[in-house]
């Protein structure tokens, strides 16, 4: 049992971007913990100043790798809004498949390559045995198929190249839209594979806690209302209303509390929110894992994002194989002066966008709320609660216990760190 | 048996487009690349990293303070190549956007320079240490990086 205990954790791994844990133990008590994210600040928040709308997608894409199309997307949303351009159905179908190609790929990379290791009590993919050769196999397949239908439909899965504001450039061809649709049955049964895997699990840490997620009828990511588990419900464009700014002194990202009170964003919330809204062969398969829901514990967030990977399957296959996709008129891109409010789930949580634009198409400013820096306290609070019940392992199972409990909530340090400071003028 | 080469995937200031684009080109080339390649510091996949004795160390992102330069130069010391990887860390941009900004915007944003002592303007790699080779694009071009690092490959006898 340690009564006194100083960690320090830097540069943890296995997470998108950098963060550093802080932990003191005095006389048995946690005195002080402190989870600061260390990626440097890149400033988007001045930099889009003056910017023509036009070309914003493109440069908040490059807030994050992993989840570019996410940024992509919500900036589209929030643009479409603000100049009053409504997308047609093949364009929002479009921006589904998007989605549904970003959430595989980006969720399989954490399962499979971030959170597997812990499970097998490995450091790392690299050091799997030849037994878990056919897993790294099904990782990489699922990884791929999902990274594939990125760019059949938006032509990178990393800083994507078709979206538009208002309309998609170009449109898949039938072989291709045929061979994603072969790809994605293809790796069905390893995905139901992963969802057993971390169905079984025995990773436990619960703290009850609010939940908050933007409620989609068809479980797409994409429209809907937003709901939280104390039973509050939010237009997409009063999301801020409900917001409160926490400054972190030592974390480059802020910190939010919604409705007062800390509280987590995420695969977890949808699960715990909306399951009934998945894809129904997605329920049909899952049937057992989904009674898992709702749930306090934070680990099956991992379990949650292994679901939505079905779900992401599922419902591309179903909207592939139900639609014929067309050249169309594109809406006109008109440039006038308004204020455009963009909410979606990325893989990580509500993502929010709201735009400001002059009469020149020209950002007055813009506002972002990023899902990790939305978990931020409650990850904080989580570790000090967990301290105490680890204390008696020894230094460096401490160490990986924390770092375990950080990793299933899925971090993205690139994203939190965009810094905020709002101006409303 | 063949020696494997020895590399680091290193990140600055960056969204690590080119980490991701790495990782996804592991989609194919997995079980050819882990025998080929000793992996001795890759943080995204990795928790026991080693940065001594590299033959190749790829750098993506831009350096925006002074331990980021340190580790860049402690990088450069311990591999006998360096590539700079992306556009960040080719041309520092989009991540030196604040290198370029108005004296109302930089007085905005001096309490977080101060605060979390970052340098003055971000630097490209090359402004920083010696570069051997660059791989540019945004994300990096997934070709040129295939074709970088097989060249090492050839050139520590790997292959």
């Amino acid at each position: 049992m340690h009564n006194e205990l100083d960690i320090t954790l830097e540069n943890i791994s296995k997470t998108e971007g950098h963060a550093d844990l802080d932990v003191k133990v005095v006389g048995g008590k946690v005195t002080d913990v402190k989870l600061k994210i260390s990626e440097n600040k890149r400033f988007f928040t001045q930099a889009i100043r003056d910017k023509p709308l036009i070309g914003l997608p493109q440069l908040v894409s490059r807030i994050c790798g992993t989840c570019s199309i996410a940024h992509l997307t919500c900036c589209t949303e929030a643009a479409e809004r603000a100049l009053e351009i409504v997308p047609s159905d093949q364009t929002m179908l479009f921006r589904k498949l998007s989605m549904y190609g970003l959430m595989i790929r980006d969720h399989a990379m954490h399962l499979y390559l971030f959170v597997l290791p812990d499970l097998f009590g490995k450091d790392s993919v690299l050091e799997f045995d030849e037994s878990q050769h056919e897993l790294v196999h099904q990782a990489f397949d699922v990884k791929g198929v999902g990274n594939n239908l990125s760019k059949i439909i938006a032509g990178r899965s990393v800083h994507a190249t078709i979206p538009q504001i208002g309309s998609f450039s170009k449109i898949p061809k039938k072989d291709e839209t045929d061979k994603i649709v072969k790809e994605l049955k293809g790796v069905r049964s390893h995905v139901i594979e992963l969802v057993d895997i971390f169905q079984k699990c025995n990773f436990e840490f619960k703290r009850s806690s609010n939940f908050v997620v933007l409620t989609t009828k068809d479980f797409s990511f994409l429209e809907g209302e937003i709901r939280s588990s104390t039973g509050t419900k939010v237009k997409e464009s009063d999301y801020w209303d409900f917001l409160t700014r926490v400054v972190i002194p030592y974390s480059q990202a802020t910190g939010f509390k919604f409705e007062g009170k800390e509280y987590m964003v995420g695969a977890l919330s949808r699960l715990n929110l909306n399951k009934d809204a998945l894809h129904k062969d997605t329920k049909r398969d899952l049937s057992d894992a989904l009674k898992m829901f709702p749930s306090d514990n934070v680990y099956h967030n991992n379990l949650a994002q292994a679901i939505e990977i079905l779900h992401s399957i599922d419902h591309s296959i179903e909207l592939l194989e139900a639609n014929e996709f067309k050249e169309e008129s594109k809406p006109e891109v008109k440039i006038k002066e308004g204020q455009g409010i963009g909410v979606i789930e990325a893989p990580r949580g509500t993502l929010y966008y709201m735009l400001s634009v002059n009469s020149e198409g020209k950002i007055k400013f813009g506002n972002l709320v990023i899902p990790t820096a939305q978990n931020q306290i409650k990850m904080e609070n989580d570790i000090r609660e967990l301290i105490p019940q680890i204390l008696d392992k020894n230094r460096e199972e401490i160490e990986l216990e924390l770092e375990k409990l950080i990793r299933a909530y899925d971090p993205c340090m690139s994203c939190a760190s965009h810094f905020l400071k709002v101006n409303w003028r | 048996m063949r020696r494997k080469l020895r590399i680091g995937w290193f990140s600055f200031t960056c969204c690590e487009d080119s980490t991701i684009l790495f990782v996804e080109l592991l989609n194919d080339k997995f079980f050819e690349w882990k025998d080929k390649i000793d992996f001795a510091y890759f943080r995204t996949i990795k928790r026991n990293n080693e940065i001594s004795n590299l033959d190749v160390a790829f750098v993506e992102g831009a350096v925006s303070n002074c331990e980021e330069e340190k580790k860049l130069k402690e990088i450069r010391k311990n591999a006998k190549r360096l590539v700079a990887i992306g556009s960040c860390a080719v041309l520092g941009s989009p991540s030196n956007q604040r290198n370029f900004f108005d004296d109302e915007r930089l007085k905005e944003i001096a309490f977080i320079i101060e605060r979390f002592k970052l340098k003055e303007k971000v630097s490209s790699v090359s402004e920083v240490v010696y570069v051997d080779d660059t791989v540019s694009g945004c994300p990096m071009n997934e070709e040129t990086f295939v074709t970088v690092l097989e060249k090492y490959m050839k050139e520590f006898g790997v292959v």
